[in-house]
């Protein structure tokens, strides 16, 4: 049921809690970017979940981290210090940007838990970022095996693939579908979907996913009348009120660049070499988040490309503030899109956002769009 | 009457001419059409000294306009005005700003139009770098390469050998690969004898700006952090040169020489601080109002290390100079023993680079290494909101130096961007932070 996005995803400590006390013999990894590859967390018979915020104020982090440093990371880092995610076993986090390893740093330095960290790649063109991050990836597992006393061997990492690729052809196959002039799914409820599979086991969730696919999508309309079609492309983002809002207003989301969407599930596994060779290679040629993407410029294209394919009338650009990694990228994506046809409203998010404001931005950007339409 | 002797440093005009003729050679070179490279300034630049060319490098130029914005700010608000007008945020990494803005104004701070090099050649060293350098190449429409460095981690995490060979070989098989890239993009013939020249000066420069860092350890110092600034950065633009090697064998004499002797840098040094961050360079009169307390800084996390090259000893559990390759009994022979040799050593030796990515327990503990060796009475950190790169880890260092009652303060600003910088609100946390300590104007 796609209520069950939601579900997961508001009591993700709950779902924990009641899934540790049916594996009490499995470890939890939480970890904090979508470069982590859960396939070996999977073949390690662990179970991994992704760290996101609590969208409330707190004054915990400040004395870690400055301010300039992106809300969302504060309030990550705001998360573990409260003890909210005191059960896991472990924190892992590959290289990912400054900001939210700053949260991983000052996690582990106050929190004394176990933790895993990859020094993946910070790009992946040279040919050489492949053979390294095999090496690293090999590391880890070893590191795995330690920690939870069993070998892994390549039937375990195959294991591992077949579950988390899985769960993102099931999740392209629902994207596929809002290409429909009539989406089945609202962007909401897209978006708390691919949180719902961070947060959750995935041999679990594909069995939702399933039944959603086959049970619940077919002829369902999430909105009665036609909208607006958008993307929403940016830095992290699940603030659940302001898409709400959005798509209360004449708009629906079909398509976004996100971590917390389509760029944590796009590509799967080419099965070639052996398995940590293909598990390498399937992170390598992930949609690049900004601080990967150098040095040709490679996002702006997928941007586009999705943009087309999803067949939008305009984007919007949720950031947020002190983001350096998407700030680094916004002239050229906006150019790009603006380029190609794509309005683009670019907005600052904070772990709270004031919606009203918002609101009034996003209607005068509808406007625009609706009346572009009319010629 | 004064505590100590001081004299004025013999190797400062020196200093001054040499940095000069960097950025006049860059604006000849752009008048005379000769190949100039940029990119920012811990690039290998040794990579690309296997061509003739003059090597321009991001951050001491901004640095450069930020320090003389002070006085004309005509041309420095104007490079960030610009680069803001072009939907740069404001809060980005001031020097990619300042660096956009002279670029798209088409203007060199000192003089002239700016200087369009034939290719940018990049080192990721922090999320910035890499995307700084694609934004100028775009701009200038020249071609752009970016070599990834993965520094090694900070001793207490045990890295393993496997994992420190992984890093190696990667950046190893990058700058063989960025030596033939180099030679298409430029259609000129590399000469290997030039880059393993270059090379042997880079990690000599090195090691003996590290080795001038140790000198201060004497009580009082012989430098005080301000005229470093104007030392180290001889490396920052041209650590390749023999000009750079020569120069600090002579500056290396005179700071032993001055130890010897007891010449103070500042003659009423009774209270030895420690900055961490970057200085404020549009702002540096801070280390005057510090003395106005007999407080001198006697350098900083970035002075050290930025332009130096420190090897961890395990004995004794610290940092020491890192021996270059002739040195170390390492002769240089192939571009591939070249590559191998420059790959580690940037891995390995250069604390800045480490620090941008890595902070936690390693950096807390490499500060508090600095404080205990230099004999440091209190740390003040400059909270930079100009620098994702230098503000990792500096909340955590802050808590931990307290824990182990070292006193410190923070204050807030950013190196580049002078309106982010309130000077006299920083000169009052200066005045709390003495009154902490007992210490009144003198
Ligand atoms: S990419 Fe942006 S939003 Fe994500 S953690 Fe980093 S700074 Fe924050
Ligand atoms: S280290 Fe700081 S100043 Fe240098 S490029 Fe990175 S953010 Fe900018």
């Amino acid at each position: 049921m796609i209520e069950s996005f939601k579900r997961i995803y508001d009591n993700r400590h709950e779902y924990i809690g009641k899934w540790k006390e049916k594996h009490p013999d499995r470890k939890i990894m939480g970890y904090m970017c979508t470069s982590m590859p859960e396939e070996i967390i999977y073949a390690a018979n662990a179970l991994p979940i992704r760290i996101l915020g609590g969208h409330e104020s707190q004054n915990v982090s400040q004395q870690h981290m400055m301010g300039t440093f992106c809300p969302f990371s504060r309030d990550v880092l705001a998360q573990g210090l409260l003890g909210k995610y005191d059960y896991l076993d472990a924190l892992g986090i590959t290289h990912t940007c400054q900001h939210i390893y700053q949260a991983y740093e000052s996690w582990v330095l106050h929190k004394n838990i176990k933790s895993f960290y990859i020094p993946t790649p910070n790009t992946s063109q040279t040919p050489h970022a492949l053979p390294y991050l095999r090496g690293q990836l090999k590391l880890f597992l070893e590191k795995l095996e330690d920690w939870t006393g069993r070998k892994i061997g390549e039937n375990d990492l195959r294991r591992g693939i077949e579950i988390v690729d899985t769960t993102r052809k099931l999740m392209k196959q629902i994207y596929e579908m809002r290409k429909s002039e009539s989406p089945p799914i609202s962007g909401l409820d897209s978006m708390l979907m691919v949180v719902a599979a961070q947060m959750s086991d995935k041999e679990e969730f594909n069995t939702i996913l399933e039944d959603v696919i086959k049970n619940e999508l077919p002829g369902r309309k999430a909105k009665a009348t036609p909208s607006s079609r958008l993307m929403l492309i940016g830095s992290e983002h699940d603030d659940v009120k302001f898409i709400e809002m959005v798509e209360n207003l004449d708009a629906i989301i079909v398509i976004d660049d996100h971590c917390t969407g389509s760029r944590y599930f796009w590509n799967t596994t080419e099965q070639n070499e052996d398995a940590l060779t293909d598990i390498a290679n399937r992170y390598i040629k992930k949609p690049p988040c900004p601080i990967k993407d150098f040095p040709v410029r490679k996002r702006t294209a997928h941007i586009v490309n999705l943009a087309n394919e999803w067949n939008v009338a305009g984007v919007i650009e949720i950031q947020q503030k002190f983001c350096d990694p998407h700030e680094l990228d916004r002239v050229a994506v906006s150019k790009a899109l603006e380029k190609a046809g794509f309005p683009i409203l670019n907005l600052e998010a904070d772990v709270t956002m004031p919606v009203g404001p918002f609101r009034i931005r996003v209607e005068a950007f509808l406007e625009i769009l609706s009346s572009e339409e009319l010629f | 009457m004064a505590k100590y002797k001081t004299e004025p440093l013999k190797c400062w005009d020196k200093a001054k001419e040499l940095r000069s003729e960097v950025y006049d050679r860059i604006a000849k070179a752009r008048d005379e059409g000769t190949m100039i490279v940029s990119g920012g300034t811990e690039s290998a630049i040794s990579l690309p000294a296997g061509f003739d060319m003059e090597f321009f490098g991001g951050e001491p130029y901004v640095a450069g306009c930020a320090f003389m914005g002070k006085n004309d700010s005509s041309k420095y608000m104007k490079y960030f005005e610009t680069a803001e007008a072009a939907k740069f945020p404001r809060d980005l990494c001031a020097y990619m700003r300042l660096s956009v803005g002279s670029l798209l104004c088409n203007s060199y701070a000192f003089g002239g139009t700016y200087p369009k090099p034939a290719f940018n050649l990049q080192t990721h060293i922090c999320d910035t770098q890499g995307k700084w350098y694609q934004i100028m190449s775009e701009l200038e429409g020249v071609p752009y390469n970016a070599l990834d460095l993965i520094p090694f981690e900070w001793e207490s995490e045990y890295e393993s050998e496997e994992s420190k060979n992984l890093k190696h070989k990667y950046l190893k098989d990058q700058m063989l690969d960025i030596i033939d890239w180099m030679e298409d993009i430029s259609g000129k013939k590399y000469d290997d004898e030039k880059f393993i020249n270059a090379l042997n000066c880079e990690c000599e420069s090195a090691s003996l700006w590290a080795q001038c860092c140790m000198v201060n350890r004497s009580i009082p110092a012989v430098m005080d952090e301000k005229m470093m600034h104007s030392l180290y950065v001889i490396a920052a633009l041209m650590r390749h040169e023999k000009a750079s090697v020569n120069f600090y064998k002579e500056l290396l004499d005179e700071l032993k020489d001055r130890a010897e002797r007891g010449i103070a840098a500042f003659e009423n040094e009774r209270l030895r601080l420690l900055l961490d961050g970057m200085p404020p360079w549009h702002s540096l009169e801070i280390y005057r109002y510090i003395e106005e307390f007999g407080g001198v800084s006697i350098g900083s996390h970035f002075s050290f290390g930025v332009s130096g090259g420190w090897a961890y000893d395990s004995k004794q559990d610290t940092r020491v100079p890192a021996m270059p390759p002739k040195e170390a009994g390492v002769e240089l022979r192939t571009r591939e023993d070249a590559c191998s040799w420059y790959s580690k050593w940037l891995l390995n030796t250069n604390t800045i680079l480490r620090s941008l990515k890595l902070s936690g327990q390693g950096k807390n503990k490499h500060i508090l290494d600095l404080v205990k060796k230099w004999n440091v009475d209190g740390v003040l950190i400059h909270l930079n909101r100009g620098c994702e790169g230098t503000a990792a880890g500096q909340m955590e260092i802050r808590y931990f130096l307290a824990e182990n009652n070292i006193p410190v303060i923070t204050f807030e600003g950013n190196h580049a961007d002078i309106r982010e910088f309130d000077l006299p609100r920083v000169k009052t946390t200066i005045n709390t932070f003495m009154e902490t300590l007992d210490l009144k104007k003198l």
